[in-house]
């Protein structure tokens, strides 16, 4: 299934300054998988121990995975997944 | 001590003085780093502060900016002695930071004051903010002081004194229907796409420094002293952590003698990410969908939140939340022993205060100083219904049934 991942502006210089990617997953831990074998520098930005790094916001359809299933949350063919720093704001 | 760079909290990478906030290498925040201030001879240093405006402009050395301005003079708020709350709650020396004594009534007025000084520096014509109301007032308040354009993003379900008071400004007002983590998740996404300084995303580095203003406040107020313990709320954590760092730079200098104040934070238990990860435990806070009166703390996805957590652990204080309830229950404590009308998130505060004292935790002889953060006239439904009035003609007959039947208006 092809979904389609929005990259932050400060990613950019590890995916050729591509601001979104369509990916195949089914999850949206697959859906990262498929984008760091793409861009494997992306990995080491956002990724640690198996989950993502504290300060990374990933967003499917605008809702914050930790309210779904985390890496977990299933995909279907068309979604956006949103990748976004989590320090902003207040 | 000029500002040097904006340095990762994470990594430690640098960068250059621009609008960014995010660390490209690891993702972590970017705050502001200074030269080395060892050579500094604080004599002098004092003399500097105190010939300065009665406003935070005082504190310029210890600010990111080279040129500070802006006409609405933030801060230089009261210190007052709270002696007869300090009565009711068993306390000796209780002092309460009055920050809605603000140009646009709340802490905002610091942290716009500096952000917009920085946007104008770097010669952007349009500043913009996510708000949870308070900001909202104070960019568009500023924006119109500076003759900027300005855009403000809020929750369409935000307090109506709150919308009022930033629309009256003649600023590009966006009511957004979601909570305040969707607002604020838009305005990343905005901040990229358009050449905007948003206050607290792409200039978030030099706006987080307004708040260690508080604490140089609170020190020189105190006669060049420090507290022994502060209560302060908590949304982002960004205010309760740069309070602290106000506090380490005066000491580092040599401005002021001691030790960095015990840290209590206070969150609403509808909205207590913070508190929670604190009470489990945890060096992370899970986040929530805020459900709470308080909605100037709704922020249920907070920035600083690791650091908040850190800062109470190694101060030895504590994150506490409190209920709806004993948030109204702060403010009319506050206002009948102090003359202070507080929003909610003084409130909270209060709140706190009152479960610390209760709990045993404070020591009576403790120098505590509790800073409210906005005015009760910004949230004026959390007062409503919860006293009366009698209503007479005009007429001492009148009166004297009417004192009969509700002997409090006597």
């Amino acid at each position: 299934m092809a979904v389609t991942v929005k990259i932050p502006t400060q990613l950019r210089a590890a995916t050729d300054g591509q601001g979104s990617a369509s990916v195949e997953g089914s999850t949206v831990g697959e859906v990262l998988d498929a984008l760091y074998d793409r861009y494997a520098e992306l990995r080491s930005r956002i990724a640690e121990d198996g989950g993502l790094r504290r300060f990374v916001n990933v967003y499917v359809a605008g809702e914050d995975i930790r309210f779904l299933e985390g890496l977990d949350t299933p995909v279907s063919d068309g979604d956006e997944v949103t990748i976004l720093p989590a320090v902003a704001g207040g | 001590m000029p500002p040097e760079s904006l340095r990762c909290k994470e990594c430690k990478t640098t960068y250059a003085l621009d609008a960014r906030y995010v660390c490209e290498r690891c993702f972590g925040p970017l705050e502001v780093a200074y030269a080395p201030r060892s050579q500094v001879d604080p004599a002098a240093l004092r003399r500097r502060v105190q010939a300065g405006p009665h406003s935070l402009w005082r504190y310029t050395d210890f600010l990111p900016v080279q040129t500070p301005r802006g006409t609405l003079a933030a801060g230089w708020t009261p210190l007052l002695r709270a002696d007869r709350l300090a009565e009711q709650l068993g306390l000796r020396e209780l002092w309460i930071k009055n920050d809605a004594a603000n140009p646009t009534h709340s802490f905002k007025d610091r942290v716009v004051s500096v952000a917009l000084a920085r946007a104008r520096e770097l010669g952007f014509g349009t500043i913009a903010c996510a708000s949870t109301g308070n900001l909202a007032n104070a960019v568009a308040a500023h924006a119109a002081a500076a003759g900027l354009e300005s855009y403000v993003f809020i929750p369409s379900n935000l307090e109506e004194q709150k919308v009022l008071a930033t629309g009256v400004y003649g600023t590009n007002l966006v009511r957004v229907r979601g909570n305040y983590d969707d607002v604020n998740r838009l305005c990343t996404e905005l901040s990229a796409e358009h050449e905007w300084a948003f206050v607290n995303i792409n200039m978030r580095p030099y706006y987080a420094e307004g708040s260690k203003t508080l604490a140089f406040e609170t020190i020189e107020q105190l006669g060049f002293e420090m507290p022994d313990r502060v209560v302060c709320p908590i949304a982002s954590g960004s205010l309760f952590t740069k309070i602290a760092r106000g506090f380490e730079e005066w000491l580092e200098v040599g401005l002021v003698k001691g030790r960095v104040p015990t840290f209590n934070g206070a969150q609403a238990t509808g909205c207590s990410p913070v508190a929670s990860a604190f009470a489990a435990g945890q060096d992370f806070c899970r986040p929530v969908k805020p459900d709470t009166i308080a909605k100037s703390l709704a922020i249920g996805n907070p920035a600083d939140g690791p650091y908040a957590l850190d800062l109470a652990r190694r101060t030895g204080g504590a994150i506490d939340a409190v209920s709806d309830e004993e948030i109204r229950e702060g403010i009319r404590l506050l206002a009948q022993t102090t003359g202070i009308f507080t929003e909610t998130a003084g409130g909270v505060t209060v709140a706190v205060l009152s479960k610390l004292a209760q709990r045993g935790d404070i020591d009576p002889d403790e120098r505590v100083v509790a800073y409210i953060t906005g005015d009760g006239l910004k949230t004026l439904d959390c007062v409503r219904g919860t006293f009366e009035a009698c209503e007479i003609e005009p007429t001492l007959a009148s009166f004297e049934a009417a004192s009969e039947r509700v002997p409090a208006v006597a």
